[in-house]
């Protein structure tokens, strides 16, 4: 699925860079191919440049440098309406005079196709989207869901192959959310058409998509399937942005092949996996994810290194413990266990030792 | 609520009759409904006393006015007001057969016009009948001169008789109660007492028992000639000597009914019966010789026909003259050509309101797209711009466009130093209809591009851009997509616009010429020069009914909800 830039990719950015003021770089050095069908996620912080690259795209916003191709052809001259691309908005965007049925008549009316064809389409993207009945009503007497479904049967209705999707479920509630995503993504795979979707909800990215690129300071920090991404994201940033993350700092005392020992700044010893990290003495952020830290002695290695803890707090979560600890100094280190028969609560204020495997504690950028 | 304080009464209670659902009761055992209404009231009232200064200034300032006007349009009181006797007496008259009305009706028109001369009321009633028959108004002008000598000859006679007649005690004596007498000398004792600045009224005048049967014509106009003393001199008959007509219709009473005299039993008997010798010697005065004798025209079909047409409270005739049309004896009749204005002048109106209309949306459309689309702070100096003629006036406005259209104006010149236009032919930009659709356009643009701008303020660009990604040209992303939407921003500033140019005066009146003047020009000439506010209050009635009725079939074809005013 992660194809590289070289092979013959259906979007591609190459070396794109975006200003609106002419001073600052909103996208700077955008690299990104995509393969045909994919479902690519677009997740960063606000004001990372995701809606900007998006906009390019669809040709509203032209890019300051660098080329964006459209299976293989260089679509930078290309004005918005020719380049075939469905787009789905945040904020829907259905057309308030107009019925359900006449938005979604509307790229094919554009598009000269005959009535009876128009009508057959447009029945086929209702139905896909389970509304059938409504193509009488107008926008404002839908629901935000529904609405949402009409967005999205307007974007695939004259069966585009590449849609573009903005934030799409931002304004509904999770359950629906949790809903559309499914349906979405099913639909997309069903149908075989490419999606760049943006969003700001990891779970979101991590659900749907076949590889998620994030984003921070207009740049792709990290582009990968989401596992990877969560499980060996390759800097702090994307460490700390996807998922909870325990984050310690220290220097690299020595590096052995596939595991490094890291001296934290409290003095205290780790193992670790160098990630980004090559020789002794550079400084470190070592990430841990709550999940992967390990109390109970018998499952560590032989040998590990291992921390004194003292426990904070213990929340019950149901399906899991959540338990804040003060290690090396830090007070709000976090350690997930799961609610099972044999699992111990901890009591606030004793003490205890943890560890880790080694692979599971990445030693990133500082 | 009969039972307040009793409760609800147990189910038990309800003599074995099934009732499981009465009417829901609140906690006091009230029912809901009256409880709910008792507190809405209270928030009825304070919202009604929040708006109550506002209704009230609307009432005096708004409703109360046009009420006014309504009403204006349509009475007509100062016929019969001023003329009373006389409209009774024309009734019967036949304007068909061609002959001047008989000795009666000239009779009450003289006595109408002593008492209408007195008041000085004659010459608006000549004024107001000259709106409907030219001529009148000098005609009725002359008489007020002439009158108050009719019957000059019998009151000679009458003094000849006795040097008593022409004493106002005498008079008094004969006519006055003892009430009345007894109250104007206490009134003339404070009079004396106050001297100079002494306001009262004279008590009205009351007659004594046993006068008004036996001399009818005598007092009722002896009553005239006391009231009129009284509210036009401040004095009474002690003082004054009747008119010559009130001499006259003695002579009428006595020479009517030899016997008057001796079915009155007061002081002044004596007097009246020496007094009947005047019969012997005098004949009827002729009242309608003494008419033509002040003008032939007092004979003629067109002064009598008039006051027959227009002697009802209530006349059509102003709403009938705004739309060319005269009322006759006949029925309605359109008036001659030469004199035909409303018509064209309403047509007109209408016309070139809806080319002012039509010019600003084409004008001001671009310009509120741009307010709504550019950057805030372009957008605000582009605002200022738009906003600047609300704070110059309107005159110097208007002004500003004389100087700049007129045949030897900046326009002009730039026009033929451009070669454009032959230095010979001029264009005429001025003083026309053209002048007066520039100007106003100019003048009321803003109303149009402020409700647009609001409106495509709330039209998110988020539109346009998703009709482009479904494949919509600039142009169709445009007409069917953006442009649906602004439609109730068209909708609002046009009726702004249509409805403030409908009624604009100022500007026609300064560039308007003759060609290019309104309806509303005309109705302040009637209300400033002409004074004819009737015709004014009609041609204004009309103008508002037209304005309903547009507003309405606007409702009916694009729908009020479609129009969106601003937020
Ligand atoms: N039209 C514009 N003119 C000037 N600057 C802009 C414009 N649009 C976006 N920016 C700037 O570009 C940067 C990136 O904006 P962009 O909308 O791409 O962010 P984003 O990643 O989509 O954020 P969000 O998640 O909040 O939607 C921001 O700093 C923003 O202020
Ligand atoms: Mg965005």
């Amino acid at each position: 699925m992660a194809d590289t830039a070289n092979e013959s990719s259906f979007v591609a950015f190459e070396r794109v860079q975006k200003s609106y003021d002419g001073e600052n770089l909103v996208v700077k050095d955008l690299n990104l191919a995509m393969p045909k069908g994919e479902f690519l996620t677009m997740l960063g912080p606000s004001g990372s440049g995701k809606t900007t690259c998006l906009m390019m795209l669809a040709g509203f916003e032209t890019a300051t440098h660098g080329e964006i191709k459209l299976d293989g052809r260089p679509i930078n001259n290309i004005p918005p309406h020719k380049r075939g691309i469905g787009m789905v908005f945040q904020n829907y965007a259905l057309f308030p005079h107009m019925t359900v049925a006449e938005n979604l008549a509307f790229p094919l009316e554009v598009r000269k196709i005959g009535k009876s064809d128009r009508e057959k389409k447009i029945t086929r993207a209702l139905d896909m989207v389970e509304m059938g009945n409504f193509g009488g009503r107008r926008p404002a007497q839908l629901s935000g869901g529904q609405q949402q479904r009409i967005a999205l049967a307007r974007a695939l209705v004259f069966e585009p192959e590449l849609v573009l999707m903005d934030e799409p479920l931002g304004a509904l509630d999770k359950q629906l959310r949790e809903t559309l995503q499914f349906e979405i993504t099913n639909l997309a795979h069903r149908l075989g058409i490419t999606v760049v979707y943006v969003t700001h909800d990891q779970t979101e990215a991590l659900t749907m998509s076949d590889r998620v690129a994030v984003f921070d300071d207009g740049r792709i920090q990290q582009l990968a399937p989401p596992d990877q991404l969560y499980e060996s994201p390759e800097n702090s940033f994307v460490a700390q942005f996807i998922g909870e993350n325990n984050t310690l700092e220290g220097v690299i005392k020595e590096v052995k092949g596939d595991t490094c020992i890291v001296q934290l700044d409290s003095g205290d010893v780790i193992d670790a996996k160098p990630v980004n990290v090559s020789k002794a003495g550079e400084r470190t952020k070592v990430s841990i994810r709550p999940e992967r830290v390990e109390y109970n002695k018998d499952r560590l290695q032989e040998g590990a290194h291992t921390l004194k803890a003292e426990v904070m707090e213990f929340i019950y979560m149901g399906d899991i413990f959540r338990t804040r600890l003060k290690v090396a100094g830090k007070e709000d280190f976090v350690m997930k266990t799961r609610n099972a028969p044999d699992q111990v609560r901890l009591t606030p204020g004793s003490q205890i030792e943890i560890g880790w495997l080694p692979d599971d504690c990445r030693a990133l950028d500082a | 609520m009969t039972d307040a304080t009793a409760g609800p009464r147990p189910n038990s209670d309800a003599g074995g009759k099934d009732k499981p659902s009465g009417p829901m009761l609140a906690a006091d055992g009230t029912s809901l409904k009256s409880s709910l209404a008792r507190s809405m009231r209270r928030q009825k009232i304070k919202a009604l006393l929040l708006v109550a200064p506002l209704l009230i200034f609307i009432m005096i300032t708004f409703i109360i006015p046009i009420g006014q006007m309504l009403f204006r349009s349509v009475e007509n009181q100062i016929v019969s007001d001023t003329l009373p006797r006389t409209v009774v007496a024309l009734d019967s008259w036949d304007a068909e057969s061609g002959d001047p009305p008989s000795q009666a009706v000239f009779a009450a028109m003289a006595r109408d016009m002593v008492v209408a001369t007195e008041l000085n009321n004659h010459t608006s009633l000549g004024s107001r009948l000259n709106y409907e028959t030219t001529g009148l108004s000098s005609l009725f002008r002359q008489a007020g001169r002439e009158v108050d000598d009719f019957g000059e000859d019998h009151t000679d006679a009458f003094e000849e008789i006795d040097p008593l007649w022409v004493e106002p005690a005498t008079w008094v004596t004969m006519f006055a109660s003892d009430n009345w007498v007894e109250a104007h000398a206490e009134w003339a004792e404070r009079a004396e007492a106050a001297g100079f600045g002494f306001d009262e009224l004279p008590p009205p005048f009351e007659f004594s028992e046993g006068v008004q049967e036996p001399l009818p014509r005598t007092s009722a106009m002896f009553a005239d000639f006391a009231r009129v003393l009284r509210v036009e001199d401040e004095e009474t008959p002690a003082e004054e000597e009747p008119w010559n007509i009130v001499y006259l219709s003695l002579y009428e009473d006595l020479a009517a009914d030899p016997s008057a005299p001796s079915a009155y039993d007061g002081e002044t008997r004596a007097l009246l019966e020496e007094a009947l010798a005047i019969t012997d010697t005098m004949g009827p005065f002729d009242y309608q010789a003494a008419f033509e004798e002040i003008d032939e025209d007092w004979l003629g079909y067109d002064l009598w026909s008039t006051i027959q047409t227009f002697s009802p409270s209530y006349t059509p005739g102003y709403f009938l003259a705004s739309i060319d049309r005269q009322l006759t004896p006949d029925g309605v009749e359109v008036v001659d050509d030469d004199r035909k204005i409303y018509g064209t002048l309403f047509l007109r109106t209408m016309v070139m309101s809806l080319m002012i209309t039509f010019s600003c949306i084409l004008l001001g459309y671009p310009v509120a797209w741009l307010l709504a689309n550019l950057p805030m702070r372009t957008a605000n100096v582009l605002m200022i711009l738009v906003l600047l003629p609300f704070w110059t006036s309107l005159l110097v406005r208007t002004s500003a466009w004389k100087v700049l259209l007129q045949q030897q104006g900046v326009i002009n010149d730039l026009l033929v130093w451009l070669g454009l236009v032959n230095d010979a032919s001029r264009l005429a930009l001025i003083n026309n209809q053209t002048g007066t659709i520039i100007a106003m356009t100019h003048i009321l643009l803003p109303f149009m591009i402020l409700p647009l701008y609001s409106v495509m303020k709330t039209v998110p660009p988020s539109y346009l851009r998703a009709a482009k990604s479904l494949g919509a040209t600039n142009w169709t992303a445009f007409w069917r997509v953006y442009f649906p939407q602004s439609v109730p921003g068209i909708g609002a500033g046009s009726i702004l616009v249509f409805i403030l140019s409908i009624g604009y005066y100022i500007t026609p009146e300064i560039v308007g010429g003759t060609k290019g003047v309104f309806i509303s020009n005309r109705i302040a000439y009637h209300i400033s020069s002409s004074l004819n506010w009737g015709l004014a209050a009609a041609l204004g009635s009309i103008l508002l009914a037209l304005v309903l009725v547009l507003y309405w079939l606007y409702d009916r074809i694009v729908g009020i909800d479609n129009v969106n005013l601003g937020g």
